[in-house]
């Protein structure tokens, strides 16, 4: 199974690092400013009844993102 | 009662001998920076919008210990004072001195989240960049504790350049010592060397340096928050405990609200009957208590089912319920172009749209709020009640449909819900593609940790609430009322007041009857429309009255006189156009005190006209 490539793909309970958001410059912005940033690890932590959004932790905080935005967050691939 | 005048916006400072100083309020949203604004200020505030803006401008006073008076500006929350958007925009304008008619505040109190610092310290950059005095506060700080956190804060102020004061704003911990800085003087501004502020990865690595000096030490993450998250957001309990809240918050707005409503109503009435006993019989003592003190009435009766609402969202909101209410729905209502946070007030708006209207508040995205705001009064309300009962019972025969539980006449008013509804829907698609066309800013939702409500900050928050509307929404209602009033009663013959139908609303009736003929609609039901403005069930009374007849809902006799009155084809247009006509003037001037302005009332009653004269014309046309 290949590895998640973005947020979107993250299984629930599974941890992921951000390489790149892939997102118009002043939404990627917004994104970073709430703790999204390339380097930060995300976990999946919980999902709405119907699966979408999805609620990850990130930085001690926890944010739901839908998935049309979580699958513009791009990332990195282990090796 | 006489009409109070909201101070204008903003304070004339500059008449004063010595200028009263004004410290603004700035931090992330969730910061618990209003709570920290209700415990400095208690109830000495004052809440206007800024001209033009949906934004709340929040001011307070406060008496510090050197007796000097201080004003606190509550600013919108923000991560970043980059003008994203219009709440940005406003702060950093009046953080910069560049808000016309605002003074550049004196100091600045930054609020942060002692428990998320890592998230929250980054705002330190931008703001201590502003050159201003700067109070640092790390607030919920006994969550910190309680979660094995913790923080060096003599160590943070070295490295900010900054006093750093250690708060629990929700038990009062730590105040004096945000009381003992508004006393003092505010000190010179930081002149530690700051990250560029456009970098947010320089400004996160600069925070995350801060803290680090300051040994900060995150709290581990909430257990309960997980437990109770297993249950809220299971895929089957999750949506059915959601399904209780809706239920309960259902039940409490038409079982506990409706009587106190009739309660307060009647305690209005006898208050009056007082109160106009020494003035002589005549036109003076009927304006008096007939227009002044039902128009009073007609204000007050909103205030339990504002009370009862905002208490439910109170605790909802303080709990962090409402957060996990809003992921569930968020998928439902993303589809009609909403969001999860769109959907307690919608749904709150089939009691009453007053309320509704109010609780979008909770609503952080500009765009989001005003789509809910004009949508809401599409949902069938209660006081459609009233009219819908009358003619359905008037023109619809009773016949079993579905059984004998489900008849016709209920099938005709599940119908009218159902058009309130899809009208709710198409609008909202409409509004989002066209005037409210999102900037695809990407949706977050924040879902903080499980807390227990506070009793006093539950009590403010109501006590705020109501305030904001007996006075910013009141006066528009009273006068309102009071305007409809004379209309009915004037103009006087013989020093009396006129027969209802030589009236100026009757001769409105008269005058708007060409338009409404094409809907079946003669000049009685004209004068009704106009007197239903008022709210939508006066309407009943209206007909009554035209009619001589006691005007009730269910009144037998009512009945007959509209039979002879309108055909079947016209009664049910009339009951397609009460479902879309915003025929309340009480909304609209809610809407009005929430958006700032009459342009979107006007839009709103231009628009719902529109639709409500349309598809009653449709309706008559295809039944008749």
């Amino acid at each position: 199974m290949p590895p998640p490539a973005t947020l979107a793909d993250l299984p629930l309970g599974a941890t992921g690092v951000l390489r790149d958001l892939e997102l118009a410059p002043t939404h990627a912005r917004y994104l970073m400013e709430l703790g999204f940033l390339p380097g930060v690890r995300v976990l999946a932590l919980a999902a709405a009844p119907s699966g979408d959004p999805r609620v990850y932790r990130v930085d001690g905080a926890e944010l739901a993102l839908r998935r049309e935005t979580a699958r513009h967050l791009m990332l990195e691939q282990a090796l | 009662m006489t009409a109070c005048h909201e101070p204008p916006p903003v304070a004339p400072a500059t008449h004063r001998t010595a200028r009263t100083l004004t410290v603004a309020l700035v931090g992330p949203p969730n910061s618990g920076k209003s709570t920290l604004f209700n415990r400095l200020t208690g109830l000495r505030q004052r809440v206007a919008n800024y001209p033009g803006v949906t934004v709340e401008q929040r001011r307070g006073r406060v008496r510090t210990s050197s007796l000097r008076e201080v004003e606190i500006l509550d600013l919108p929350g923000t991560h970043s004072l980059e003008p994203r958007s219009e709440d940005q925009r406003i702060t950093a304008d009046i953080l910069g001195g560049r808000m016309p008619g605002v003074v550049r505040p004196d100091a600045v109190i930054l609020v942060l989240d002692a428990t998320r610092l890592g998230r929250h310290l980054p705002l330190a950059a931008p703001v201590l960049a502003l050159g201003l005095p700067t109070l640092v506060v790390l607030n919920m700080v006994d969550d910190l504790a309680r979660g094995g956190g913790g923080v060096d804060a003599a160590a943070l102020a070295d490295q900010l350049g900054a006093p750093v004061v250690l708060v629990s704003a929700v038990t009062g911990h730590g105040l004096e010592a945000v009381r003992h800085y508004l006393a003092g003087r505010f000190g010179a501004p930081s002149r530690v060397p700051l990250p560029v502020l456009q970098n947010v990865p320089a400004c996160r690595l600069w925070a995350s340096r801060m803290s680090d000096a300051a040994a900060y030490r995150a709290p581990a993450p909430p257990r309960w928050t997980r437990r109770l998250d297993a249950v809220f957001l299971h895929p089957v309990a999750g949506p059915l405990v959601l399904l209780a809240v809706v239920l309960g918050v259902f039940q409490a707005m038409f079982t506990a609200a409706a009587p106190l409503s009739d309660l307060i109503e009647q305690l209005v009435t006898a208050v009056g009957a007082v109160l106009v006993a020494p003035l002589p019989a005549g036109a003076v003592r009927d304006l008096v208590s007939e227009g002044v003190v039902a128009g009073v009435g007609s204000v007050v009766v909103f205030l339990p089912q504002i009370a009862v609402l905002f208490l439910f969202i109170g605790v909802l909101e303080d709990s962090g319920y409402l957060a996990r209410a809003a992921l569930i729905a968020d998928r439902t209502m993303a589809r009609i172009g909403l969001q999860g946070k769109s959907f307690i007030p919608l749904l709150s708006a089939y009691a009453c749209a007053v309320p509704a209207v109010l609780a979008t508040r909770t609503i952080e995205n500009r765009r989001d709020r005003l789509a809910t705001i004009l949508v809401a009064p599409f949902m069938t309300c209660a006081a459609r009640l009233p009219v819908y009962t009358l003619i359905i019972a008037a023109f619809v025969p009773d016949g079993p449909l579905l059984g004998r539980a489900f008849g016709t006449r209920a099938a005709v008013l599940l119908g009218l819900y159902v058009l309130g509804f899809l009208a709710a829907v198409g609008t909202a698609r409409l509004l989002k593609s066209t005037i409210l066309r999102s900037d695809r800013t990407p949706f977050v939702l924040e879902l903080p940790p499980y807390r227990l409500p506070t009793i006093r900050g539950l009590g403010l928050r109501l006590a705020d609430r109501s305030r904001a509307f007996l006075t910013r929404a009141g006066t528009v209602i009273l006068a309102a009322s009071v305007g409809l009033w004379l209309l009915c009663h004037l103009p006087l013959v013989d020093g009396r007041p006129p027969a209802l139908e030589h009236s100026v609303a009757g001769t409105i009736g008269r005058s708007i009857e060409p338009a409404i003929r094409p809907l079946g609609f003669d000049w009685q039901i004209g004068l009704g429309l106009v007197t239903s403005l008022a709210a939508r069930e006066v309407i009943v009374g209206t007909l009554g009255t035209i009619h001589g007849i006691e005007g009730d809902a269910t009144s037998v006799g009512l009945q007959h006189a509209l039979r002879r009155h309108l055909e079947p084809a016209a009664a049910i247009a009339l009951l397609v156009f009460f479902a879309f006509a915003m025929q309340c003037v009480s909304t609209l001037a809610v809407v009005r005190r929430e958006t700032g302005g009459w342009r979107y009332p006007t839009l709103l009653f231009g628009y719902t006209l529109t639709l409500a004269y349309g598809a009653a014309l449709l309706t008559r046309w295809a039944l008749g």
